[in-house]
């Protein structure tokens, strides 16, 4: 039988409740991390990106808040071929912050 | 006051520089590389926030710096500042001597064919925010094919913010700049369709913010926050970028017919020479680095030895005026103590 209600889970990013563990690791194994501007650079000229929806600068950021749902399944997609690396105007290491992921998560 | 001061360049900042210690009684010499005075100004067509055209600003003070007196070495070079700032060397071997060095030798365009991925000097149709004030100062702006653009991309921070090039810091004016060129794009051809994609808009100056909302309420120009990461050409001569919408999350691909490359500040070629001969530091990015950057933005470790304008670091016009000002009085102030 349908009652019209349906238990609904949070959408907003807490702050106050996410355990940062996991984004403190990974901050400390990859320094660089911590630099990003956001220009989507990676994103942009990712192969695995181009195929499926796998997002780098997306993944990173919500880790870094604290938000690991399906962070791991995501590290997955990247083919680490490194031109993100490449590309990043903050010379961060972006194959590692995957590599980085893999173990922690 | 029988002193004299050597102005290394005759941009803006070196000549409001000189006529400013003129009107103070203090004899000059500016030492200019290129042909004639007014630096990289020249240029320019028209400048934001007000789409004044750069001449008008730029003949009053080119007037102003011809009637105060200053004297003028065009296509000279200075090679070294000489003893700790008691005089300079000319690349003819020419040695000079004066109480005061005041460096205003600017800025040089960021050089676009080293972010190779975009194709600057390689495809027919991507071009720099420079080239394209030619193109507004000679009143056409075409392809390559020679046909009106109907879709224009204009990248920001090209050569900026981008440690791959060694160029770490913001450039500054290029956000507002692109605003202004999309609008004159507009002007010139309505129907075109102009997008800016950026990472950050920094609109930090009186009106700039106001120019930023009109681009977008009164002309329809588009914002992307994304960077290109490369581009490519097409077998008609247009240009395919990939960027990410960042606001959107999902990769990007767009044709245009035109690529404007918003080129930032690269710090002066000299600056390094320079800083050498006075046992300077240099600051990030290889701008030339004051006492501090707050009360003592004019004068260097090196007594004698002063600082005006982009060879510190990216400024506007405004900005470069009002510093030059106060490098004067800097100026004034140590040869009166001396």
């Amino acid at each position: 039988m349908k009652w019209g209600y349906n238990i609904v889970t949070k959408r907003s990013i807490d702050l106050d409740a996410n355990d940062m563990t996991i984004a403190l690791k990974l901050q400390e194994a990859e320094e660089s991390l911590i630099s990003c501007i956001a220009c989507g650079c990676c994103t942009a000229t990712c192969t695995a990106g181009n195929l499926t929806d796998f997002n780098f600068r997306q993944l990173h950021t919500l880790v870094r808040r604290g938000e690991y749902d399906k962070a791991r399944e995501e590290a997955e997609k990247c083919m680490l071929c490194g031109k993100c690396f490449i590309i990043c105007p903050r010379g961060i290491n972006t194959r590692n912050v995957i590599l980085t992921l893999r173990r922690i998560l | 006051m029988s002193k004299q001061v050597i102005i290394i360049g005759g941009g803006i900042a070196g000549m409001k520089t000189a006529s400013t210690l003129e009107s103070m009684g203090v004899s000059t010499l500016v030492i200019e590389r290129e042909k004639n005075i007014g630096g990289k100004l020249n240029n320019w067509d028209r400048l934001f926030p007000t789409f004044t055209p750069a001449s008008e600003v730029l003949d009053r003070l080119v007037d102003e710096y011809k009637k105060s007196g200053s004297r003028l070495m065009c296509s000279t070079n200075v090679e070294h500042i000489d003893a700790q700032g008691k005089g300079v060397t000319l690349s003819d071997g020419q040695k000079l001597t004066a109480d005061a060095i005041v460096v205003a030798s600017g800025f040089e365009l960021f050089d676009a064919t080293i972010k190779e991925e975009y194709g600057y000097g390689i495809y027919d149709n991507v071009v720099t925010s420079v080239d394209l004030e030619q193109m507004f100062k000679q009143g056409k702006v075409l392809t390559k094919q020679g046909e009106a653009p109907k879709r224009v991309a204009i990248l920001h921070c090209v050569g900026s913010r981008d440690e791959k090039v060694n160029q770490n810091h913001c450039s500054r004016v290029c956000c507002v700049t692109g605003v202004k060129q999309a609008i004159e794009i507009k002007q010139l051809y309505p129907d075109c369709e102009v997008y800016n994609l950026y990472m950050d808009m920094r609109m930090f100056g009186p009106g700039y913010e106001e120019l930023y909302r009109e681009s977008q309420q009164k002309y329809g120009i588009n914002h992307i926050r994304g960077r290109i990461s490369e581009a490519a050409q097409t077998i008609d001569g247009r240009v395919k970028i990939k960027a990410e919408d960042t606001l959107v999350g999902r990769p990007l691909r767009m044709t245009v017919d035109m690529l404007v490359l918003m080129v930032g500040f690269c710090a002066g070629r000299s600056n390094r020479v320079f800083s050498a001969d006075c046992g300077l530091d240099l600051r990030l990015s290889n701008f030339m680095k004051p006492r501090n950057p707050f009360d003592l933005s004019n004068i260097t470790a090196c007594d004698g030895v002063f600082l005006v304008g982009t060879v510190k670091a990216p400024k506007n016009i405004s900005e470069t005026l009002h510093d030059a000002t106060s490098c004067s009085h800097s100026v004034l102030d140590y040869l009166k103590n001396r």
